[in-house]
């Protein structure tokens, strides 16, 4: 898409409200709707647009595929953290009131960090699926 | 009186495109249509106060599956094959099927009412106490991330899984490269 300004342009100003969106959509999910799930997909959205307009190459560079891959498993694992940290802490799995001194707060936290995982796994499942699908091409020796 | 509106002129809209869909035989234009479908049901879910799945559909439905359908079909035919099957007994199982949700749905308490039986189980304990004891007011987040820990837990594996499924499945060599590489 070399010679469509306009879309250049116009994916240029999008593309960081997105994102700032995505994240106000994951931190202030515990206030206003929204939450992990719609974050990650939006934020994966974004990244996906990068990729229409400049093309899967220069996708590839801003954001490599092992970062993907990496965030992928992160997330998911930040979750069981969560939970294993309030088993260490001498509560049980997923209990956050123990995470700190009050309970209230550690509720609060917990949700927090357990809402972060699911955002990091659910944009880097959204990218890697839409890699995996545009990096195919129709005959093999124009693969890489 | 203006919600009933506007849902029915959305619905008549979603009825048109599903027909649209069904009708076309170009595989470009049912895509496209299926990403405006997301979007008029994206629109309803606004109407119906369901901001977060509205939000979803909106970028997984009309957004990225959008994408991803768009990806397939570069590398196949844009045109669907013709059925080799008679349509009618297809037809029939989704009249019938339909016939039943629909009379399904006359079985179902009145939309929103706070009398129905979901609505009295844990839910009131949830309202009252969820804001006190997580200090978080968003219920719904509340409700998923605290009380229901356990199934987003479960939640997010299958979304783990998913991609997962997926990388296994598409990140393949080609057999003549893999065999050019090992040289």
């Amino acid at each position: 898409m070399r010679g469509y300004l306009v879309l250049r342009v116009i994916a240029k100003l999008l593309i960081p409200f997105i994102l700032v969106f995505g994240l106000y959509v994951q931190f202030h999910g515990d206030f206003g709707p929204g939450g992990g799930f719609q974050a990650g997909v939006i934020v994966a959205a974004a990244v996906i647009f990068h990729a229409l307009i400049f093309g899967l190459p220069r996708t590839r560079r801003v954001v490599p595929e092992w970062v993907v891959e990496t965030t992928v498993a992160a997330g998911l694992l930040l979750y069981i953290g969560v939970g294993i940290a309030g088993m260490l802490l001498g509560g049980t799995f997923l209990d956050y009131s123990i995470l700190l001194h009050d309970p209230v707060h550690g509720q609060h936290r917990g949700i927090l960090l357990v809402e972060l995982g699911v955002g990091i796994t659910v944009a880097g499942v959204m990218l890697m699926i839409f890699y995996m699908f545009a990096g195919r091409t129709r005959t093999p020796h124009s693969e890489k | 009186m203006t919600t009933t509106l506007i849902n029915t002129v959305l619905l008549l809209m979603m009825a048109a495109t599903a027909i649209g869909i069904v009708r076309s035989r170009n595989l470009f234009a049912v895509v496209i249509l299926g990403s405006l479908y997301s979007f008029l049901m994206a629109t309803i879910f606004l109407v119906l106060d369901a901001v977060d799945v509205s939000m979803t559909e909106a970028a997984v439905g009309a957004g990225i599956s959008t994408v991803l359908l768009l990806s397939t079909l570069y590398l196949t035919r844009s045109e669907e094959a013709k059925p080799i099957h008679n349509p009618l007994l297809p037809l029939a199982v989704a009249l019938v099927t339909g016939g039943l949700l629909m009379y399904g749905t006359l079985g179902l308490p009145e939309f929103g009412s706070p009398d129905s039986v979901i609505h009295q189980h844990v839910v009131p304990r949830y309202l009252q106490q969820g804001p006190i004891e997580t200090g978080v007011p968003n219920v719904v987040t509340a409700i998923l991330a605290s009380y229901r820990g356990f199934d987003t837990l479960g939640e997010v594996t299958v979304v783990f899984t998913g991609g997962v499924g997926v990388i296994m499945l598409l990140r393949r060599r080609w057999r003549s490269d893999r065999k050019r590489s090992e040289k």
